[in-house]
């Protein structure tokens, strides 16, 4: 028997773009420079996060005609974002036919309340989280990858470091417990109890678990690795620095080689600019944060 | 007899690749610069994105170890990605190549993601009922050349071929429990 689009097929492809880099871009050319330099794929976005936080307003789902250059420009799976909750946006997009959907806290959520009910969607969705049980309820919904959030548009690394360490220190902890304990466990964490027993025994995610918001450098992109992220998402860090295609290419070569700190290095000499600039994000005030966006 | 089984790691699902031939005893390795892959008797290059793996492979001197493993006859087995990257001929793309079986491909052949199915295979060699194979932005075989063989179709479509001792798939083995293509890939190391 023939069966399309099963969970199978959508895990499948987020297992696909393991140990790679996924890049925003804003236009067919820069989706060209990412596929040039050894992206795996390529975010289809109006503007990067970095410009969103800059300019303000609400930012919604892509301008449908952008998407579509870029799908008809490279070969590699084409992403795009929703707004949080906005099942309309995801329709549309796999209407479209982008290969995986990001109901991003990047853009202005859509529902206070509620995201979007994946399960009923052909096309695979990567949400974000902040922490195990936040990843638990979004793989709940039908999340066929997971992505820390960090803070995206920041330039600063910190915020990545923190959400991954939390996701990995919270399955170290589940995988502790005794049974009789995860019920419990469950309850304090708000997250579901088929997912915490699944995680307990299996001592790992039952998706892949990328990092995004914050990377801008090589070392970046390697410490993201080391620390657990199966591949890394850069957003604003790569065509709002100085050097987009020589950046591009080290990043690739740093996360594929990320435990190796001799090409690391190698990697760091291809840069040939400044990095995007960052900011400190202990100084952003709590409405400007895009990571508490979601629950 | 344990013979080494690189599985190329430079991007794509290794890991699944990985603890496929593991659970079956297997001396498998990731491997991820030229003198590494030069060191096996067999190679894996597993889904992931073709042009990326070809860039990597290129850029790191991967090429040339895995050419050199070929001229040896060492077995080597190309899923999804793999089978795009073994391709002597990919229709209407330039991307670089291995180029080493004498077969043209289409990439994406079926559609783009949501178009991505399972289904069951008859595969010549492999006995005991069909194959459940996963297909994900799967490319197809659209022409066999010299002495290589078709070993399976799903709907008239090319998706399993066989030259020597390359082996390449459109469908994905290291995504479902079953391990017989795998075994059949162990049993073309072990006759070699």
């Amino acid at each position: 028997m023939t069966e399309k689009s099963t969970w199978r097929n959508k895990v499948g492809l987020a297992e696909m773009l393991r140990g790679g880099v996924i890049m925003d871009v804003t236009n067919a050319e820069q989706a060209k420079i990412a596929e040039d330099a050894g992206a795996v794929s390529v975010m289809a976005l109006e503007r990067v996060p970095a410009d969103i936080r800059a300019e303000g307003g609400v930012a919604r789902m892509a301008d449908l005609k952008i998407i579509e250059q870029i799908m008809e420009t490279v070969t590699i799976p084409v992403m795009a974002k929703c707004r949080i909750g906005h099942f309309a946006e995801a329709q549309v997009l796999e209407a479209l036919g982008v290969d995986f959907i990001d109901e991003s806290e990047v853009l202005t959520p859509a529902d206070e309340s509620f995201h979007v009910w994946k399960h009923d969607f052909k096309v695979p969705f990567v949400c974000g989280c902040t922490n195990l049980a936040e990843a638990l309820r979004r793989i709940g919904e039908g999340a066929a990858l997971i992505r820390t959030k960090g803070e995206a548009g920041s330039g600063n690394i910190v915020e990545a470091t923190r959400h991954m360490r939390s996701v990995m220190t919270g399955i170290e902890h589940l995988k502790g417990l005794r049974t009789e304990e995860l019920m419990t466990e469950a309850k304090n964490m708000g997250a579901p109890f088929e997912l915490v027993k699944e995680i307990s025994e299996s001592g790992k995610l039952p998706v892949p678990n990328f990092s995004a918001g914050g990377i801008a450098t090589p070392t970046d992109a390697a410490l993201m690795m080391q620390l657990g992220a199966e591949s890394v998402f850069v957003g604003s860090g790569i065509f709002k620095s100085e050097d987009p295609e020589a950046r591009a290419l080290a990043i690739v070569h740093a996360t594929t080689y990320y435990e190796d700190a001799a090409e690391v290095v190698w990697a760091c000499k291809g840069l040939k600019g400044a990095a995007m600039p960052g900011i400190d994000v202990a100084s952003l005030p709590e409405e400007e944060r895009m990571a508490t966006r979601g629950w | 007899m344990n013979r080494r089984v690189g599985i190329l790691a430079l991007q794509g699902d290794f890991s699944e690749h990985l603890a496929a031939f593991k659970g079956l005893n297997c001396h498998a390795v990731p491997v991820k610069h030229p003198a590494e892959v030069r060191a096996c008797d067999a190679l894996v290059i597993p889904g992931g994105e073709s042009t990326t793996i070809g860039k990597l492979c290129q850029r790191f001197g991967l090429d040339e170890a895995i050419v050199e493993l070929s001229e040896r006859d060492a077995p080597i087995w190309g899923t999804c990605a793999g089978m795009i990257l073994l391709a002597k001929e990919i229709e209407a793309s330039e991307q670089w190549r291995l180029g080493l079986m004498d077969i043209t491909v289409q990439r994406n052949a079926f559609g783009r993601q949501v178009d991505s199915f399972e289904a069951d295979l008859a595969i010549e060699g492999v006995t005991s009922g069909p194959v459940r194979a996963v297909f994900i932005r799967a490319p197809v075989v659209t022409e066999v050349r010299a002495d290589a063989r078709v070993l399976a179709r799903f709907d008239d479509k090319i998706v399993m071929v066989r030259q020597g001792n390359l082996l390449a798939t459109a469908f994905h083995p290291e995504l479902t429990d079953d391990r017989r293509v795998q075994q059949y890939f162990l049993n073309m190391i072990n006759s070699s």
